[in-house]
């Protein structure tokens, strides 16, 4: 006698896999297709041998650390820009080689990979996202908050501005504030 | 990061428009998964029906009969349950008036219709990867407004 069987893959890896997680008794959450939260961090050996157990099951743990790497560089960059007053003394690639212990070449490769970007593009996004949460607290004049993303000039800083966002910073102002006024008047209309 | 994908819906009620974007997503560095809806209404319905994934960013045509892109955007934009969704507008009017309007009701992207394909392509590919660094990284995104 014969039967025929179809499979439904994603439930029997997730049967697999739960097995597996809990016959080492840790406590998790599956979130999603592949990824695994745990509860507790584990040890480097009980890391080890979870993949091994997996493995012997064909389930392989995704190599993050680029991805960790990656995140690690943004942190770095955020940090650079908005909290380190003495960055502005080293060339970028030095200061971020010297925090993280990596050559740039390294870093600069897995970012790009990871992320889509480069980090000299990041770097100028998260300048002119800082720029823009200045211009709308509007304490600082514009040729303040250059010198403070130490930029040359406010025209060089108006420049990227325009370059990134396609608005000038004066109409990015404008149109925000617009947007506030448009926002209270909708939220009295309601009450 | 390769993994995740970018959930993208587009209304346009012209179909050589629509094949066009189509076409404009393939070749992405980033994963895709898109929608088309006909019309603004189609989407309106589509997001407000229950049990469905939300897109991360929405493509929207100006000129749509029955319910224009205006009318969605700002309808969108009226309830916070779609407050994450990022909204680019995209249209032939380059009126400063049109788009002081689009920006001021919430949209995030605003797009002048190029009139050639690598152009048009260009752009695509320039708001979805602009709107995926708002995705993955720790800026502002509700300072996050982009003309092309």
């Amino acid at each position: 006698m014969n039967i025929y069987v179809k499979f439904d893959v994603n439930a029997i890896c997730k049967q697999v896999l739960k097995k597996q997680l809990d016959s080492f008794g840790l406590e998790y959450t599956l979130s999603g297709i592949g990824e695994v939260k745990l509860t507790d961090d584990l040890s480097k050996d009980k890391e080890q041998e979870l993949a091994d157990a997996l493995e012997n099951v064909g389930i392989f743990i995704v190599d993050d650390t680029k991805a960790k790497l990656a995140h690690q560089v943004k942190e770095t960059i955020i940090h650079m820009i908005y909290n380190d007053k003495e960055a502005h003394r080293y060339k970028t690639s030095t200061y971020l080689a010297g925090k993280l212990n990596y050559s740039y070449t390294h870093l600069s490769n897995v970012f790009s990979q990871t992320t889509l970007v480069s980090i000299e593009n990041f770097i100028i996004l998260t300048k002119i996202d800082y720029a823009k949460k200045l211009i709308i607290e509007n304490k600082l004049s514009f040729s303040e908050i250059a010198h403070k993303l130490n930029y040359s000039s406010s025209s060089h800083l108006s420049a990227q501005f325009k370059k990134t966002t396609g608005l000038t910073p004066s109409n990015f102002q404008r149109l925000v504030r617009k947007r506030k006024e448009r926002r209270i008047v909708l939220e009295k209309s309601v009450i | 990061m390769s993994e995740n994908t970018l959930y993208i819906a587009l209304a346009d009620d012209d179909a050589d428009d629509r094949l066009l974007f189509r076409n404009a997503m393939e070749n992405l560095r980033i994963n895709t998964e898109l929608s088309i809806f006909n019309n603004g209404q189609e989407l309106i319905d589509y997001l407000n029906s229950p049990n469905h994934r939300l897109p991360e960013l929405i493509f929207l045509d100006l000129n749509m009969p029955v319910k224009t892109g205006m009318e969605c955007l700002k309808e969108i934009r009226g309830d916070s349950i779609f407050s994450d969704i990022t909204i680019a507008i995209y249209s032939t009017s380059s009126s400063e008036r049109d788009i002081d309007e689009t920006f001021i009701s919430g949209a995030n992207v605003y797009i002048s219709k190029p009139n050639n394909f690598d152009k048009l392509k260009e752009a695509i590919a320039k708001v979805i990867e602009m709107n995926w660094q708002y995705h993955t990284s720790r800026l502002a995104k509700e300072n996050f407004l982009l003309r092309i």
